[in-house]
């Protein structure tokens, strides 16, 4: 890979050890996927927070580098953490964890990242342009910078994303380069999809099919952005799609079949159908309920709050988004509507990456295709993926 | 034998060599804390890869894997170095982040368990 001399002297440590560690790594990916350079980065999101999946390890490198004096060079968010910072207690979670979890945080805050531990970056200031190059792991907030803004960037890992925030840079290829942003697979939409979760299971579903290449959606009319918010979370988590087209909806939808595709796939009634039923692996009486995976946005709170308000849950009922979000939502008395009915809005955290496998949970139910999918495949929990309406049913039965 | 591969994490290592002919998440497949390999069903399970010249097509599973890598780099339970069919970016990062030699683009089915590796950048060194 070309380095400039800027670049050479980095490497060579001019720039003190973290940045010398980090371009290293820079290059070392950059080398493995043939890059020819590196290009500057805008922003970055940093994944490896949650103290359940980077454990002491994770722990231990993070400290390192705030404690070698690493700072990120451009605008970085975080992912979430692995409880709600004030009221893990209410979760269940056990101090020690809670403790190695701030730490953590911590940690990443003394390096200059936001410590916005959310999934969901770009619903409280992360955002992009059209073709700038960013470096973000968290693989649903991947799909919609790549798709809703038109913005690139790969599936970074949490060691490569901070690498390219320390540096300020990232290897050029994939999702940098332009050919590679085409369409491959053409969806076309003939099912009647009218919540988020009929986007989020169609997106699980079409996932499972493309692998990673990346799909264009046609004859389908989103109407708010949470719907394909959702779908994108899907898409990422059954598959490794970096990003789709939606034709009439996304701003480089026009261009993405310029080739023929590969494939074409025709989503009716009949897959949406079979899409519930992948993710429905029968859960009769759940032992809790979530939402909010990705975080809910501001106004996903309040949809909430309209379908719970004056009803009382029955099943343990987790609301999750951020802090800077639930504030908005505490003024517009949206959680106190929420939690009047016995669920509980949580920040910072989702259920997928705190310890719930230890707080002896062993089923449940969402509205989110992402949420079903790992409580399954990582944590080991029966779920069962349902519309909104029909979760407040279940809940308030 | 002399074979020659490219260098992922520039470096120099000796040691014994511990082959596999499967992929290896580190997430997972390893003990973090004992550098024991504890996957059911992997040809290495119950091997110690300890100061061994790790030898393995390519990595996979999730990114925390760096992590754990960089964790048994600060145990000591590290491999001296790692050599790959087709490095990715998990085993990538793991080996830059804790300062492991590694290299890949090398056909490890010439190597075998218990031979005797010399990694000397991007040239291994087979008795």
């Amino acid at each position: 890979m070309y380095l400039t001399k800027e670049e050479e002297r980095a490497l060579d440590g001019e720039h003190g050890e973290a940045v010398e560690k980090s371009m290293k790594l820079l290059t070392a990916i950059g080398d493995i996927y043939n890059a020819r350079k590196l290009v500057p980065i805008k922003s970055a999101q940093i994944a490896g927070v949650s103290y359940k999946n980077i454990g002491d390890a994770g722990l231990e490198y993070v400290r390192d580098l705030a404690d070698q004096g690493a700072r990120v060079r451009v605008f970085s968010t975080l992912n979430p953490a692995g409880n709600d910072p004030e009221r893990w207690q209410e979760m269940g979670v056990d101090e020690a964890f809670a403790s190695k979890q701030k730490e953590i945080v911590e940690a990443y805050a003394r390096m200059d990242i936001l410590p916005t531990c959310t999934c969901s970056p770009y619903e409280i200031s992360n955002i992009a342009m059209k073709w700038e190059h960013l470096a973000w792991s968290e693989s649903s907030a991947v799909v919609f910078a790549n798709s809703f803004f038109g913005a690139c960037t790969n599936r970074e890992g949490g060691p490569s994303s901070l690498a390219a925030a320390i540096v300020g840079k990232t290897p050029e290829y994939g999702m940098h380069l332009n050919e590679n942003r085409a369409g491959k697979v053409l969806v076309n939409v003939n099912a009647k999809l009218e919540s988020g979760t009929d986007y989020a299971v169609m997106g699980h579903y079409i996932g499972g099919i493309v692998g990673s290449r990346v799909p264009v959606f046609a004859g389908m009319d989103a109407q708010i952005p949470y719907q394909l918010k959702m779908m994108g979370a899907g898409l990422a988590a059954s598959g490794g799609v970096p990003m789709f087209h939606a034709v009439g909806l996304t701003p480089e939808a026009d261009t993405a079949l310029s080739g023929k595709p590969e494939d074409k796939i025709a989503f009716g009634e009949e897959e949406l159908k079979q899409a519930y039923e992948a993710l429905d692996q029968g859960v009769e009486e759940p032992d809790i309920a979530c939402i909010g995976c990705p975080h809910c946005s501001v106004t996903g709170l309040a949809r909430i709050a309209k379908q719970l308000k004056g009803k009382e849950v029955s099943t343990p009922t987790w609301v999750f988004t951020n802090t800077a979000i639930k504030k908005l939502a505490d003024r517009a008395g949206y959680t106190k509507t929420i939690e009047k009915s016995g669920a509980k809005v949580f920040c910072d955290t989702c259920f997928i990456v705190s310890p719930v496998e230890k707080m002896g949970y062993k089923s449940m139910i969402t509205n989110s295709s992402k949420a079903g999918h790992y409580s399954s495949s990582f944590c080991g929990l029966k779920s069962k993926v349902m519309k909104l309406t029909d979760l407040v049913k279940e809940v308030t039965k | 034998m002399r074979l020659e591969g490219h260098v992922v994490n520039a470096g120099t290592a000796e040691g014994e060599a511990l082959v596999s002919s499967m992929p290896l998440s580190f997430l997972g497949d390893v003990d973090g804390t004992t550098g024991i390999v504890t996957a059911d069903g992997h040809d290495l399970r119950g091997e110690s890869i300890e100061g061994r010249v790790l030898v393995f097509p390519h990595g996979k599973g999730s990114t925390v894997g760096s992590y754990v890598i960089y964790r048994l780099a600060k145990n000591g339970k590290a491999p001296a170095a790692i050599i790959n069919m087709e490095c990715e970016t998990i085993i990538a990062c793991g080996a830059v982040m804790s300062g492991i030699p590694c290299v890949d683009k090398v056909d490890t089915r010439m190597i075998k368990t218990g031979d005797r590796v010399k990694v000397s950048n991007g040239v291994i060194e087979v008795e």
